[in-house]
């Protein structure tokens, strides 16, 4: 499944189903499970529907009835509002970043005794 | 003025160029295939057919370690039996608030065991791999990364795989 058209014809994927929707939402809107699960179904239908390598199904489901979400499509990066010349990029952090403080101290009490098995080329 | 009611696909390509090209970065190199992409026919129904499942948005669950944000190549396993409320995001190039309030956006593992419980699909592979897309070194996915998910996911026996990119 694809939300950046453009990405995934120059990556030349075998087959895909494109979404329509902004980044971060390739399969659905949040607390939509219904609208969920009949976009995943759609997708897999491209399975049995795209019979040439690089076919692209492309999904009817709307973000929205107007395309305001199209002019910042990436959001939470600040790039436009802020305009050209400050770096939007979030700074290269190589420790791990938690989503919760709390991850950090149970993932830390799991490795505790060594390599999880799960965490692969994360020891 | 906006757009039209429908519009045009965004061109990430596109606007990712403009935004460096603005801010004096060189060019960012994207992937370019050439040729016919790889292809299998999927020859067996979706009622039938088991589906792994495989996606880049930065998804871990709680107990591992999270992902970094310089050029992590590493995956995590997660048991595709996952409740929602144990999985957790971290990446650093979209605007995760909307996955880590509901993960179904990004990792569909929940609409998946719906999808077979309903019977319109087989079963899904026990594991399933997640990594963060935001990996710069595209030799690095290319030569370590991608094959190491492909042993993982042809370990499953899949008859299909499902890729979640973001």
């Amino acid at each position: 499944m694809t939300s950046a058209l453009s990405i995934t014809r120059s990556v030349g994927a075998p087959r895909a189903a494109f979404v329509d929707f902004p980044l971060g939402h390739t399969t659905g809107k949040k607390n939509e499970p219904e609208m969920q699960k009949r976009l995943i179904k759609n997708a897999l239908g491209a399975f049995q529907e795209l019979q040439e390598p690089g076919g692209i199904k492309f999904l009817d489901e709307r973000w929205s009835d107007d395309s305001a979400w199209r002019e910042n499509p990436m959001r939470g990066r600040e790039s436009k509002a802020d305009g050209p010349g400050d770096d939007f990029r979030t700074p290269r952090l190589d420790t791990p970043q938690y989503q919760l403080p709390s991850d950090k101290a149970e993932a830390e009490a799991q490795h505790s005794q060594g390599g999880c098995g799960s965490c692969v080329g994360a020891e | 003025m906006s757009k039209s009611q429908t519009g045009e696909p965004v061109d990430y390509i596109a606007e990712t160029r403009a935004t460096y090209d603005a801010l004096g970065f060189p060019p960012y190199q994207w992937v370019e295939s050439e040729g016919t992409p790889p292809w299998s026919p999927a020859e067996i129904p979706l009622e039938d057919a088991k589906v792994a499942l495989l996606a880049s948005g930065g998804i871990y669950r709680r107990g591992q370690r999270a992902f970094h944000y310089k050029d992590d190549a590493s995956y995590r396993v997660i048991e595709t039996s996952v409740p929602n409320e144990d999985l957790r995001i971290s990446h650093f190039a979209y605007d995760v608030s909307d996955a880590r309030e509901d993960p179904g956006v990004v990792f569909p593992a929940a609409s998946l065991r719906s999808l077979i419980d309903e019977g319109s699909l087989g079963s899904m592979a026990a594991e399933a791999f997640t990594f963060m897309g935001g990996i710069y070194s595209a030799r690095k996915v290319r030569e370590e990364l991608a094959p190491a998910l492909v042993e993982r996911v042809v370990d499953q026996r899949p008859d299909i795989a499902l890729l979640v990119p973001v």
